[in-house]
């Protein structure tokens, strides 16, 4: 999939967070967001994965050169992991099978697809543990687990190891790298972090003054 | 005390002499308290929801308006459905008044704003990253609707108990508009106020222990399905 921002702009309460933000994002590949707090890193991935519309600007979806229509549809080949994973109280399972049973999938298909992201992600031995006793790091990867047992086209992670431990984040750099390797999955993410951001990336871009730069 | 102790020895004596009596008392009882709870609940959880996770306007009003109605006094409530449903009422015609609808639809009324009033507070206390994870994963907005309530289960299970406590405690409406005719409308508590106007407080004590361990037993099993919960979220 392929995706095209021109002159993307927002602002909340008469704040301008996004002024003009123009990028084409495609094939495979890890695309890296850096920038300031406030830069518009997480409104622009919002956006994007079509949680929220933009002031004005426009974004284009394409597969194979054919157009798609941004929707429901749409929003469902794509999915953001939120940088503070929000669980559901019922089993690590059940959480990671929640982006399938809404889309309808039959329940083998659930059951294998999500131990084999568990399994990925390396939660595959708490299968049946109640999500909210894992630990930050465990959570944080539960929800990219979840993102990914739904296979999306592009995974947009904003600022995935903020507020996990260095053991947990090498865990998840290694998952994006895995991914990077892998090829299938666009990954757009967020990070503070500059070592982290030069380690991951395939395209390192800068967010400055609410506008997207390659670095 | 000498009472109260006699009041025990009854209660068991009636349970275990199987009086059919007292059975068909506390069969009305569970049959009008039940249903009232279906229908407060049925009533109550749409209208919590809605309070919960719609933003409109006049919303703060309603709000304000069922914690108000959490306290409506049963008396009133049964002085208004007894004039709805008199002869000389505008309801009066469907025949109602001093029949187990009349006191089902008290018992109702009284329930709905705390099963309102509680399933509002459970689903505003729901983490709103639950609802943002709902949307990430590609839910559409009725099934994020549906995420935020199971998540809320356990304080929709607690304004639950609260409304069969209510329920199965209440005397004043529905004594005004059951009329308390024995094996018709006579349930638990009426007969309670009955047995003591007449000074049998034996027979009262008997009724009222009954009608404490029923509420025990109700309360014991919600709670432990609400524990169940609470443990494995702990």
């Amino acid at each position: 999939m392929k995706l095209v921002i021109e002159h993307i702009r927002k602002a909340y309460d008469g704040r301008t967070v996004l002024a003009d933000c123009t990028y084409s994002f495609s094939g495979g590949g890890v695309y890296v967001l850096m920038g300031p707090n406030g830069c518009g890193k997480s409104t622009l991935l919002r956006i994007c994965s079509l949680l929220e519309g933009p002031d004005g600007g426009e974004l284009r979806y394409s597969d194979n050169g054919a157009p798609l229509v941004p929707g429901m549809a749409l929003r469902r080949r794509m999915t953001l992991v939120l940088p503070r994973t929000g669980v559901f109280n019922t089993t690590v399972f059940g959480n990671a099978a929640y982006g399938l049973r809404v889309r309808g999938a039959r329940r083998e298909e659930v059951a294998s697809r999500v131990r084999d992201v568990l399994t990925f992600v390396g939660l595959s031995h708490k299968l049946q543990q109640n999500a909210l006793t894992l630990s930050s790091g465990e959570t944080q990867r539960l929800g990219i687990a979840r993102a990914l047992a739904i296979g999306p086209e592009i995974l947009f992670l904003d600022e995935p190891t903020a507020s996990v431990d260095e053991e947990n984040t090498t865990i998840i750099e290694s998952i994006i790298g895995d991914l990077k390797r892998e090829g299938r999955t666009m990954v757009i993410m967020t990070t503070h972090d500059r070592d982290q951001a030069e380690r991951l990336a395939d395209r390192l871009l800068i967010m400055k003054e609410g506008k997207v730069r390659e670095a | 005390m000498s009472s109260l102790v006699q009041g025990f020895f009854q209660a068991v004596s009636l349970i275990l002499h199987v009086d059919r009596v007292l059975f068909g008392i506390i069969l009305l009882s569970l049959k009008v308290s039940g249903l009232a709870l279906l229908l407060s609940t049925m009533l109550g959880l749409p209208l919590g929801s809605v309070l919960g996770l719609k933003r409109f306007p006049g919303r703060d009003l309603a709000i304000s308006t069922v914690n108000t109605l959490m306290g409506l006094p049963p008396v009133v409530v049964g002085l208004f459905i007894y004039l709805l449903l008199s002869r000389r009422g505008p309801l009066g015609f469907l025949g109602l008044l001093y029949s187990p609808s009349a006191m089902i639809i008290a018992q109702t009324i009284l329930a709905v704003p705390i099963v309102t009033a509680l399933c509002h507070s459970a689903i505003v206390n729901v983490d709103p990253l639950i609802r943002q994870a709902a949307r990430t994963l590609g839910a559409t907005p009725r099934q994020e609707t549906v995420a935020v309530i199971r998540e809320a289960r356990y304080g929709i299970l607690s304004a639950i108990i609260a409304a069969f406590g209510r329920v199965m405690a209440e005397v004043g409406a529905i004594l005004i508009v059951g009329g308390n005719i024995a094996g018709y409308t006579r349930v638990m508590t009426t007969t309670i106020a009955l047995e003591t106007d007449k000074g049998n407080f034996e027979l009262a004590l008997a009724l009222g222990i009954i009608l404490l361990a029923i509420s025990f037993a109700v309360n014991t099993l919600l709670h432990a399905v609400q524990k169940r919960g609470a443990v494995r979220a702990a």
